[in-house]
Formats: C-alpha cells, structure tokens, sequence
C-alpha cells in the first residue's frame, strides 16, 4: 500500500517538475513581459547541449548545469538586445521573429553539431520501493522545481529588483517617470527566462535523447502551462502545474500516455474557456 | 501587329526545334533519381544515412559507367519530417522533374501519404525502410525487412529465452499500431501472453508513468517499438529507474542506432533481428563500410535504411539493366521472372515477384553492458513470403492496399 502511496507522489512530482521547469522560463518571458517567445525551445537545447559539452571536457555536472544557465541567461539578454527589444508593442511580430530564430538555431546546430550527440547517462542510480524501482535523479528534479519557485518568490517579492520588475509590467511609463531603468528590467527579466529555461534544458540533459530539436518536446507543456496559469507567474504557473500534474497523472496511470495528453489538453481548453485569464486571475482577485 | 505575329512565330520555332533537339540528345541524357529523405527535423539522424547511402551508390555507378550507358542524377528534396510536405515534394519530383524513379520516406505514415499519388503515375518506387509488412502495390517495391523476417524470427526467440510474457511500447501511429497486432498474433500462436500494451504519442519524451506500468504488469521481456527521438528517452529513464528487463525490437539498434548514442548501459539487453547493422563482420560488409566511411568520415553510424538506400540504386541499375528500359511495366516483367537479384553487402537479396518485397539474409542481434553487438543467431536467408501466402499476387492483380494479421485480402 505504501509503495502504491509512494508510486502516486513520485509520479506527480514528476509531472510537475517537468511542467514547473520547463514552464518557468516562459512564464517571466510571456507571462509578464508579454513576450510570444517561440525560441522557448531553443534556450532548453542550448542549456542541454552547454550541459554536455561541459561534462565531456570534465566539469561534475551540476556544475556544467549551472554554467549552462548562465550561458543560456547571457545568450538570452544579448538576443532581448538584438531582436526582443524592437518587439516589445507588436507581440504578434515577436512571435514571428522568436519563431524564425528558433529555425535559424535548430538548422544551424544540424549543420554543426550534427543530429545528435552522445548522452551523459543519468546520475544519482535508483532506489526501491515495494515490487517498483524508482530513479532518484528524478525526485532530484522535483526538488528543484520546488527551488525554483521559491527563487522566484524571493527575486520578485523580495528584493528591489523584484519590485522595479513588476512596477515596470506593469506600467512601464510610469516605472520610467519614476526613476526605473525599464530598458535594463526588460533585458534582465528577459535573461532570467532565458536562464530558467537552460536550467530546464541542463537538468533534462542526462535522461534524453539529444538532437537539435529536443527543445520541441517541452514547448507545448510549458506554455498550456503558461496560459492556463496566466499572468502571476507566483500565484498562476504553480497552481496550473499542480492541476495540470494531477490530471495527467491520473489519466496517465489508469488510461496510458495518449489518453493523459489528451486528457491534459482537454483541461486546458476547459480552462481557457472558463478562465480566459488563467487560474492567477481567481486567486489574484480572492487575495485582494 | 504584324511585326508581332512574326516575332511570336518565330518563337515558337525556335521552340519547336529546342525541343526536337531535346528529343533526340534524350540518351545521352541522365536518368532522374528522386528521393525524399528527412535530413532535417525530429528523424533528421535516422535519414541523414539515407541520403548519404544514396550519395555514394550514385557516385560508384556514375563512376563505373552509369545505367545503361546513361549517367545518373539524384534530386534530393527535405521533406523535415512533415507529410503534407512528403506529398506536395513527390507531386513535385512526379509531375515537374518527370523523375524516372521515386526513392524514400521514412515513416510509415509519409510511405502511406505519397503512395495514392504514386500510383496515380507510371513511376516505380522504392520504399527503403525496414516496415510493418502488407503493403500490396505494383508500383512500390519493398526493400528493408518485414515482419516475416523481424518478428516471426526474433519473438519466438525472445519467449524461448526470457519467457512468455511480453509488454509492448510502441509509437501512435500505423508503424507502432501494425506492428503491436504482428506481436499479438505471433505471440497468440506461441501460447505467450501480452501483459500491457502501451500507445506513445510521438514527441513524448517522459517515461516515468509506463516504467512503473511495467512493473506493475510484471512481464518476463519487453517489446520496444517506440520512434523518434523523443520517445527514445524511455532507454535512458528505464535504465536510470534499474527496470533491467530484456527488450526486442525491429527497429533498435540498427537503425536508429541508440547504442551509440546513449551511455551504456541503457541499451543492455536489447535484442533485433536485422538485415544490416555495422558491426557485420564479412568481408564484403567490411569493404562496403570502408568506403562509405571513406566518402562520409563523421557518420556515427551507417544504418539499416542507409544501407537499403544505398542497395535500392543497385536494384533499380540491375532491373533496368535486364529491361533495357526504364519503364514501371518492363521492370516488372523482370521482377516477375524471379531473377531480380543483387549482391548486396549481406548476400544475394532477391525481389519477390509476388509482393515485390525483398529477401534478406537475416541476423539476431543483442547488446551487451558496455553496448558491444554480438550475433546470437543466423537466420540465413528468409523470403518475405507473407502476402503471397494470403493471396497477394501482383503478377496477376494490383491490390494497391495494404494487408495486416486483421485486415487480409476478399477471397473471390
């Protein structure tokens, strides 16, 4: 029994380590800036790839995974400098020229890299339970997803670059009358999302296949997440990710991984439709 | 006006002659080899071999002379994993390029998105993948493996071994789905019991919900038909959650080649009845790998569709060759005498002049820890004999369908 109780909770946290990190990113990015950004994907393969690289040339990995969120984070405030920056009214165009960056990188990491690379096996072995076998990385990846949100917390509601940020989403003209540097607090939130969304792609790298692409694979989740959760990032990406989680899990367990998808989108579109907001907009109003 | 209708006269005179002399230098010119292959996109690493082994059977053949004395010119198109664009590429290499022979298509479903619009042309086709089985077309030869040659050989081994309870993984779609009944059947047959079947959408890459189905459903193997690259995480989160359960596949190993790409030992314990995989140690497979290598230094690793690929322009050469023509309907005549062969690098392989599929010398195959090959079993050679045992016969009849355990032709 304890073991079935054991199996549920690991298969949530599963679920939801993989919502929460592949959806952080995006949710500073789009959620609050606003932003379409359809490179999403390829800020996850960059973390992943600089992960690999790092390892192979011998770094312990964990710290080739904090390299290669920072690496992610910097690529993504010299893109927000080069091309996000001139999008910031017109987010159908973002979405275009997100979106054309994210072909110009997979085919560009094709020609150069090749079509794939040689995995770095999973760490961290396997623990058992009762008649079932578990990986531990995996509860590793919970844990931090768990983190991260606490990080967001503590940068957003915490410290003064927290509070510009959200004055600026939310009014960057008055953010600037006051005194905020907005240029600066787009370029910054903008390569927080971008590192986030590296971090996701770091701590994937050991238990996937990796191939230009892989990016892909995460994309859909994390915005369903995104826009089910809507503009909070604190009090709509969590909560979406926990009902997202459960769903899934549910179906997953009792129907098998196509039904869980379907299941999962079939939520969103309930959701969307009674929510066009998000989850964050009930929540948001209820704490006022 | 006047000086107008001259001018347009004349222009369609000079029209006329270009294409009169069009006509007659038509010997000299090259034959017309089209191919669609994903090199970009999520199969991009499984068809980029097949460009390549494309590449280099031209080269030789121009080199020694060509086809019939004509050189030969590969139009390659991308088709990035997308079947609408399979289908608006073959209308184009069909009806603008006037191909004289199509080759390609990775998955099932691309096969089965260009088929319609082949057929509706007198153009053959070469289909290079090892495949579900039961497609009954005379414009479509067949020239990787079968279920004949793949399951009816490695699932009775796999029960004799490891047991007769099996769980299925497979992709979402006809490869997976078809592929899943030829289990069911095959295991029926043999008194086994198929515990849990498991339908990945494509593009899923996480696995920790059917990892524990498994053990739930407690099964002495594991049948891994998964595609992609996405779904081909499972190895990786399988052997990272110590599930260490033997596994067979048709499609592991040799063709999408996971044992080089994942860190060992994720593929321990895989097992695949192949017609080609690298690590063949004849000599004339150690020849042929010399010069691919040679042309193609970075290949990771020359797979099975690769090596077909490379082993389809050989067949087209010797069918037009004996037809003296290029036509659809000469190169049947040939196939249907039964003496379209070539000397592959496994062996002899001949065209069935039934079901126009190919017969291969078939080996099983299992990995080790480190990820070594090791061969368990030689098949020798095998006829894909299924469709004509079920009435199949395209000397007589095109069915232009394809069969399955569940769906066999009308007795009439």
């Amino acid at each position: 029994m304890s073991a079935e109780l054991f199996s549920l909770f690991y298969q949530f946290a599963d679920v939801f380590a993989f919502l929460i990190l592949s959806a952080a990113g995006l949710a500073i990015v789009f959620g609050m800036m606003g932003v379409i950004n359809m490179a999403h994907g390829e800020f996850i393969m960059c973390g992943a790839y600089v992960t690999v690289g790092l390892v192979r040339i011998g770094l312990p990995l964990a710290v080739a995974q904090g390299l290669a969120a920072v690496t992610a984070g910097l690529v993504g405030v010299v893109v927000e400098f080069l091309i996000v920056r001139r999008f910031y009214k017109r987010p159908l165009d973002s979405l275009l020229a997100t979106w054309g960056l994210s072909l110009i990188v997979t085919q560009s990491m094709l020609l150069i890299v090749g079509s794939s690379i040689t995995g770095i096996g999973t760490p961290e072995g396997s623990f058992a339970i009762g008649p079932y076998t578990f990986s531990t990385y995996r509860l590793v990846l919970f844990a931090c997803a768990v983190a991260v949100l606490v990080g967001l917390y503590i940068v957003f509601m915490k410290t003064r670059f927290g509070v510009l940020a959200r004055a600026t989403m939310q009014n960057a003209e008055m953010a600037r009358a006051l005194g905020a540097r907005t240029g600066r607090i787009y370029a910054i939130s903008f390569g927080i999302g971008a590192g986030l969304a590296g971090l996701c792609g770091a701590l994937y790298a050991p238990t996937m296949t990796l191939i230009p692409t892989m990016g892909a694979t995460f994309v859909v989740e994390s915005f369903v997440t995104v826009v089910v959760g809507g503009a909070n990032v604190l009090l709509g990406t969590a909560p979406a990710a926990v009902f997202l989680a459960m769903i899934r899990m549910a179906l997953n367990a009792s129907y098998g991984q196509i039904i869980g998808q379907i299941g999962m989108l079939f939520a969103v579109i309930l959701i969307i439709r009674v929510l066009p907001e998000g989850l964050s907009s009930v929540l948001v109003r209820r704490g006022r | 006006m006047k000086s107008a209708y001259w001018l347009s006269t004349a222009l369609l005179g000079v029209m006329l002659g270009t294409a009169a002399m069009v006509s007659t230098s038509r010997a000299a010119e090259p034959l017309k080899i089209g191919l669609l292959e994903d090199v970009s996109g999520d199969l991009a690493l499984m068809g980029m071999p097949k460009l390549h082994g494309s590449e280099l059977a031209v080269e030789e053949i121009n080199k020694s002379g060509g086809i019939l004395g004509r050189q030969i010119e590969l139009i390659h198109l991308d088709p990035q994993g997308d079947n609408a664009r399979y289908q608006e590429f073959a209308r184009r290499l069909l009806s603008r390029d006037k191909v004289d022979v199509l080759i390609g298509g990775i998955t099932s479903a691309s096969r089965e998105a260009i088929r319609p619009i082949i057929d509706r042309t007198t153009t053959p086709y070469f289909y290079t993948n090892q495949y579900e089985g039961g497609v009954c077309d005379a414009s479509m030869i067949s020239m990787g493996a079968i279920p004949e040659q793949q399951f009816s050989t490695l699932i009775p081994w796999m029960v004799e071994k490891f047991g007769k309870k099996v769980y299925v993984i497979a992709a979402d779609y006809n490869f997976g789905q078809i592929s899943a009944e030829w289990n069911r059947k095959i295991m029926k047959d043999l008194g086994g019991e198929v515990v849990g079947e498991e339908f990945i959408p494509l593009g899923i890459s996480q696995f920790a919900q059917t990892i524990q189905n498994i053990q739930k459903a407690k099964p002495d193997w594991l049948l891994t038909i998964n595609v992609g690259a996405a779904q081909d995480s499972f190895f990786e989160q399988a052997a990272a959650a110590n599930l260490n359960l033997p596994m067979g596949s048709s499609i592991k190993v040799m063709l999408g080649f996971e044992h080089k790409r994942f860190k060992p030992p994720a593929l321990n314990n895989m097992h695949a009845t192949a017609n080609w995989f690298e690590e063949i140690d004849t000599p004339e497979a150690n020849d042929f790998k010399k010069r691919w290598h040679a042309k193609f230094p970075d290949e990771t690793y020359i797979n099975d569709m690769g090596y077909n690929a490379y082993n389809a322009l050989y067949m087209y050469k010797a069918l037009v060759e004996k037809a003296k023509s290029t036509k659809l309907e000469d190169l049947r005549k040939v196939i249907a005498t039964g003496q379209a062969c070539i000397d592959a690098p496994e062996g002899q392989v001949c065209i069935d002049p039934k079901s126009q599929h190919t017969s291969h010398r078939m080996r099983l195959i299992s990995v080790g820890p480190q990820h070594q090959v090791t061969v368990e079993k030689d098949y020798g050679t095998i006829q894909p004999y299924w469709l004509g045992e079920i009435g199949c016969d395209l000397t007589k009849k095109n069915d232009k369908d394809q069969y399955t355990p569940s769906h066999l032709p009308n007795k009439s």
